[in-house]
């Protein structure tokens, strides 16, 4: 009863143990799944940046899962396709001269720029509209896609355009866009139930729990190719610049894919890709 | 509902390969909570001073929270202060810390149920310290703890299903992405879903069930140690 | 650490906050009712009603809470009925919680000896009466803490309504995040939120079960 002393050490000693086990743990698993997690953890603007992904022989990227035209993964095949994926391929074939060195990591809205910031993933190229705000947290490259905010509805609903939404419309976005920021500010009083995904977002409004769902016209293409029930109506009402990301600092890196994009319209391929996910020729800028 | 679309083969494998991960995660997590939460669980025990009040706080502040906080707050704010986690860490780190102060609790109570006077006894019969919580406290407070601690990893296994706000590809994910693709799938891919969480967890609260039947028999010989009865309260407690 | 955005998004949090209550106590009412329905009936003397409590029972104490919300609202709608985030998540904890207290009060039930039981009967009281002047009372000592519990468990699991847009604590407090990216602060105002809920309710089982423990 008197002296517990020996048992509190030898407690704390496995205590030690466990946080030791789960910290190595978590230093070992991006080496064994090959995603280099420290690739990227220190900033630097002297080409380290590039020459660490080089070196790994292989480029993370952060990108949707759950976003026709842009990033969707297949359950069927395990494949993640669409355009962000393939300019993805484009900047791997840039900076390793492989389009295959290629990790796709999925990231949402609100978990992107932690894992940028953790090094999980090198680049962000996941419909990420350029902004002051994100201006402070990441770097941005060239804008690649121009996208508007706009309306996803169900065939014959009411509701044509933003004009028609009032504080008591029943809309849906995600958590963490930006989308939900403009549309509150459009329509004052109006509370935007947001959910973790995009995919979360649109079974909501499948199943009846919302009238409108609101973000980018593109990912609304999407999800109205995916769905034919539901149409896109009104036409856009914000600017959303897309943006690929990279962590503060890393200013060879975001060099790099600039030229990518470069390379990319100069050649005729952007166009290609636009058309190829999108259906259209891109507008003239 | 669309039963034969949302069981085809490739939505089946794919849901499979989501409670495959459910499972990893899960083993991984009870795994370590076990040794954090018997850890904690001695420390508050042996009633060191400062540690043990420390761990006390520590311990009841986790307990008193949502895991779901708990999961965000390892995935997002940790970063902040420079502990940077994958997805599959942050769950494993969250469900391990939850857990653990819960198995803390379990272990605590099931050590300081065993009858002081047995402890006095052993004591004065010349066995030191060590020998009295090798031989006489750990053998009948582990027997108590199984239970509960058996209903506490069932939760654990349940709770795996929260990281899916973090993306992690366990089982309510890819129920989430297969659904995502046609509406008539919601029903029956929840169903399936709990046809799976039920089979795994059915199976190990009938495994405790027996685990209990024979530690009360032995319970019931004479010479095993009659303490406080093993409070309905702790195997309750478990439950989150 | 910088709290000082908690003073523009106050009114955030505090209707999180509101709403997490209500749901917590709208969930422990529902719940406490449809637990004791069960716990009797998983001891009723007609088998047909033991079976059904029994499977109610072990079906929602081994499937996870989201799953069981996910049901009421997205599976509801294709059955035609239509509940918000708020309603399902509520809806979703009395179900899940009611199976856990049912097996609490069944549990104090039957530590009661059967001896008493066959004694009242053949009073001449009928089973119901039997139960309720009897056995219940008695019952009632022995499952105070681990219901107490439950109640906690059910106040931390609200969070649930967060991921169904229920307009929670925890929903909020991930918006506030989305919006100030000071996450750590963020999260911290929302545990001292819970922390206010729980810790009082962990103090109340914490005594409860050393009372009557002792009385007993």
């Amino acid at each position: 009863m008197r002296k517990r002393r020996w048992l509190g050490a030898g407690a704390s000693l496995l205590l030690l143990a466990t946080v030791a086990l789960t910290g190595c743990g978590a230093k070992n698993e991006p080496a064994s799944t090959n995603t280099g997690g420290s690739a990227t953890t220190a900033p630097a603007d002297d080409g380290s940046a590039v020459q660490a992904i080089k070196d790994r022989g292989k480029l993370v990227v952060g990108v949707k899962f759950d976003t026709k035209l842009f990033g969707l993964k297949d359950p069927g095949s395990g494949e993640v396709e669409g355009f962000d994926i393939d300019v993805a391929r484009a900047i791997a074939k840039k900076i390793l001269g492989d389009e295959t060195k290629l990790e796709l990591k999925e990231v949402t809205s609100k978990t992107r720029i932690p894992m940028l910031d953790n090094g999980e993933i090198d680049l962000i190229v996941a419909t990420m509209t350029i902004n002051e705000e994100r201006k402070t947290q990441v770097d941005f490259s060239d804008v690649y896609f121009h996208a508007g905010q706009s309306l996803l509805v169900k065939k014959g609903s009411a509701i044509k355009s933003i004009d028609d939404v009032t504080k008591d419309t029943k809309v849906i976005g995600q958590k963490g866009a930006t989308s939900i920021k403009n549309i509150e500010e459009k329509v004052p009083g109006l509370r935007v139930q947001q959910y973790e995904n995009y995919q979360e977002a649109f079974t909501a409004l499948k199943a009846g729990k919302g009238e409108v769902l609101t973000t980018d016209n593109a990912i609304l293409f999407g999800m109205s190719q995916q769905d034919p029930e539901y149409v896109v109506v009104g036409g856009t009402f914000t600017d959303e610049p897309y943006g690929i990301a990279a962590k503060k600092g890393n200013a060879d890196l975001v060099a790099a894919v600039n030229e990518t994009l470069k390379e990319l319209k100069d050649s005729g391929d952007y166009a290609a890709l636009y058309e190829k996910w999108m259906g259209e020729k891109p507008p003239e800028e | 509902m669309d039963f034969a679309g949302a069981f085809s083969s490739d939505n089946l494998l794919f849901l499979l390969k989501g409670f495959g991960m459910t499972l990893i995660v899960a083993a991984v997590a009870i795994v370590l909570s076990f040794i954090l939460g018997t850890a904690l669980g001695l420390i508050r025990y042996s009633r060191i001073k400062g540690l043990g009040t420390l761990t006390m706080l520590v311990v009841e502040t986790i307990r008193n929270l949502p895991l779901l906080l708990i999961i965000f707050f390892v995935k997002f704010a940790l970063p902040e202060v420079g502990i940077q986690l994958s997805t599959f860490w942050a769950a494993v780190v969250a469900l391990t810390l939850f857990e653990g102060a819960m198995i803390s609790e379990i272990v605590r109570s099931g050590l300081q149920s065993v009858n002081k006077g047995l402890v006095e006894a052993a004591r004065s019969s010349g066995l030191t310290q060590a020998q009295t919580l090798r031989h006489v406290v750990l053998p009948i407070g582990m027997r108590r703890m199984v239970p509960p601690l058996v209903s506490q990893f069932i939760s654990l296994l349940k709770d795996t299903s929260l990281a899916v706000v973090i993306s992690l590809p366990e089982l309510m994910h890819s129920a989430n992405i297969v659904y995502g693709h046609d509406v008539s799938y919601v029903f029956p891919v929840l169903l399936l879903a709990a046809v799976l969480y039920f089979a795994v967890n059915y199976s190990l609260s009938l495994l405790s069930k027996r685990l209990e039947s024979n530690e009360g028999a032995r319970r019931r010989t004479p010479g095993a140690g009659k303490g406080k009865p093993a409070a309905p309260a702790a195997t309750a407690k478990a439950q989150a | 650490m910088d709290f000082s955005f908690v003073g523009s998004y106050s009114g955030d949090f505090l209707e999180g906050f509101k709403n997490t209550i209500y749901a917590s106590l709208l969930g422990l009412a529902g719940s406490f009712v449809l637990g004791l329905v069960l716990a009797v009936m998983r001891i009723a003397p007609w088998k047909a009603l033991r079976a059904i409590g029994t499977a109610y029972v072990e079906f929602f104490r081994n499937i996870p809470l989201l799953l069981v919300v996910y049901i009421f609202y997205l599976g509801l709608p294709s059955l035609g009925a239509d509940l918000d985030g708020f309603a399902s998540g509520t809806l979703g904890l009395m179900i899940y919680t009611s199976a856990f207290i049912a097996e609490a009060v069944r549990a104090g039930i039957q530590s009661v000896p059967a001896g008493q039981m066959e004694a009242a009967r053949s009073t001449g009281l009928s089973y119901v009466q039997a139960m309720r002047l009897v056995i219940l009372p008695q019952a009632v000592r022995i499952v105070i803490p681990p219901i107490t519990n439950q109640f906690l468990n059910l106040v931390k699991n609200s969070s649930i309504l967060g991921v169904v847009a229920g307009f929670d604590l925890m929903y909020f407090a991930d918006n506030v995040n989305s919006y100030t990216f000071q996450t750590m602060e963020t999260y911290m105002v929302a545990a001292a939120f819970y922390l206010i809920l729980t810790v009082p309710l962990a103090y109340a089982t914490n005594v409860l079960e050393r009372k009557l423990a002792r009385t007993g």
